[in-house]
């Protein structure tokens, strides 16, 4: 990877993709076999700026860096920083830069990462700008999918907010890199925002949508399920309208192959009964765990270019 | 020169942006920045009859010759303004607007939840695509309407 900054899943080429992957594999063998790893990066410090909440993505950033020999600082919440005074973002993430060999950010507005990239030296991480893209997210998922049904000829269903789902965003993205017939499934008023479609018919991506599950079900290889995010919608009345819409249980999954891989970026709400959770389809639980050995890969080739 | 075309007197320095379409002239002179404030004259001619166009608005500036970037700004809304340099009454340049690979500054993204619509210290910078525009930040495409997104001044 040639980029300073990871911002959007359109700067990553398959070639991208697969080192990083690739990386991440061995990263993962060597936590799997218990062995200790060398401290790659002793004397780096990851600075962890979170605008919005975050368990997954932080902790597994936080995990990674440590996992390499670094460190982490954390601006900690906004109510807490001088965010609440009123600063900027740019002055923020410039003032940040002086503690920091990278800066992971997660920031409510679309192209926050973007322009923070413009303001600073260090490596910017896109944690998730808005209803933009969260580029690392992908990189995990691809992982998760690689490991269980491959990245060539596959079949997947994303299902859910297409609209404000930025792991949506950055996935469909990333997939126009490979050989994937990808399904959108989603009410009217989800369906992907204009940008991504644009997107994928530029890279000439096999896509077709759907309001109904059962459409696809049969021919995935990989659902790919999210949470309508209520936090996301301008108006609680739209959110009731759609809430609930796609809800997978035991029964949805009648019509499923043998070898259907589900996924969910978490948290869930009621997208995915737990009565799913125990059979073999389940993956998202390990799909989160494969954020540490992908975000260890990530870092690696960021701060090996910015040595 | 046609009767249409001597609603407004010819100048002796300056830029004549002709064939805009019809009451797009004051949207030109936004994206171009010219208010008034410089004190040299600006003639503005609307919705006077084209053979080519149906209707188009003339623009003469006095004492300032636009370079080729700014002429191409407006491409985004004036696709087919022609635009002469003149200088003691005479054409010494003839441009036509090509379109630029990305314009700065001169658009506010619609999309409210844009950074580029926070209190930051960024210029807002859109990539040209061949029907729209799309923000540079938060890759918002606007195809519709581009005229109403000007923030200029």
């Amino acid at each position: 990877m040639r980029q300073d900054h990871l911002v959007a899943a359109g700067q990553l080429s398959r070639a991208d993709v697969e080192r990083v992957l690739d990386r991440a594999a061995e990263f993962d063998a060597a936590l799997g076999s218990g062995e200790s790893l060398p401290a790659r990066y002793p004397e780096t410090v990851l600075a962890l700026c979170f605008y919005e909440p975050s368990t997954r993505t932080k902790m597994s950033f936080e995990t990674a860096m440590k996992r390499l020999g670094g460190d982490v600082v954390d601006m900690g919440s906004v109510d807490a920083s001088s965010v609440k005074k009123g600063e900027s973002l740019a002055d923020t993430v410039r003032v940040i830069e002086g503690y920091g060999d990278g800066i992971v950010l997660r920031h409510p507005r679309e192209g926050a990462a973007r322009m923070a990239s413009e303001f600073v030296d260090v490596p910017v991480v896109n944690a998730g700008d808005g209803a933009g893209q969260h580029p690392s997210q992908t990189l995990l998922d691809l992982y998760t999918i690689r490991e269980a049904a491959g990245l060539d000829d596959l079949t997947i269903g994303i299902v859910g907010d297409l609209k404000y789902g930025r792991t949506v965003h950055s996935l469909a993205t990333a997939l126009t890199e490979f050989d994937a017939h990808m399904h959108f499934v989603s009410p009217e008023s989800l369906r992907l925002p204009r940008s991504v479609r644009f997107d994928l018919h530029e890279a000439g991506a096999q896509v077709r949508e759907h309001t109904e599950l059962d459409d696809v079900l049969p021919e995935l290889d990989v659902l790919y399920v999210t949470r309508i995010q209520r936090e996301r919608f301008p108006d609680e009345d739209e959110y009731q309208k759609v809430a609930g819409e796609f809800q997978i249980d035991g029964d949805t999954l009648d019509a499923a192959g043998d070898d259907l891989t589900v996924m969910h970026p978490l948290p869930r709400v009621d997208e995915i009964a737990p009565e799913i959770d125990d059979t073999d389809y389940a993956n998202y639980f390990e799909q989160a765990h494969n954020g540490v050995p992908v975000r260890m890969a990530l870092l690696d080739l960021l701060l090996s270019n910015h040595e | 020169m046609s009767d249409h075309e001597l609603r407004v007197s010819k100048i002796r320095d300056g830029t004549v942006l002709d064939h805009l379409p019809g009451g797009s002239a004051l949207h030109v002179l936004a994206l171009l920045g010219i208010d008034g404030s410089e004190g040299t004259g600006v003639s503005v001619a609307m919705n006077v009859p084209s053979d080519r166009m149906g209707t188009k608005d003339v623009v003469k500036v006095e004492e300032r010759e636009l370079s080729q970037a700014e002429v191409d700004v407006l491409s985004l809304i004036a696709p087919r303004a022609t635009v002469n340099i003149v200088q003691e009454y005479a054409v010494i340049e003839k441009k036509r607007v090509e379109r630029p690979e990305s314009v700065a500054g001169v658009l506010a993204c619609p999309n409210s939840s844009c950074i580029t619509n926070a209190d930051e210290p960024v210029t807002t910078r859109f990539d040209v695509l061949d029907d729209g525009l799309r923000c540079s930040y938060c890759e918002e495409i606007i195809r519709e309407g581009i005229a109403d997104h000007l923030d200029v001044g």
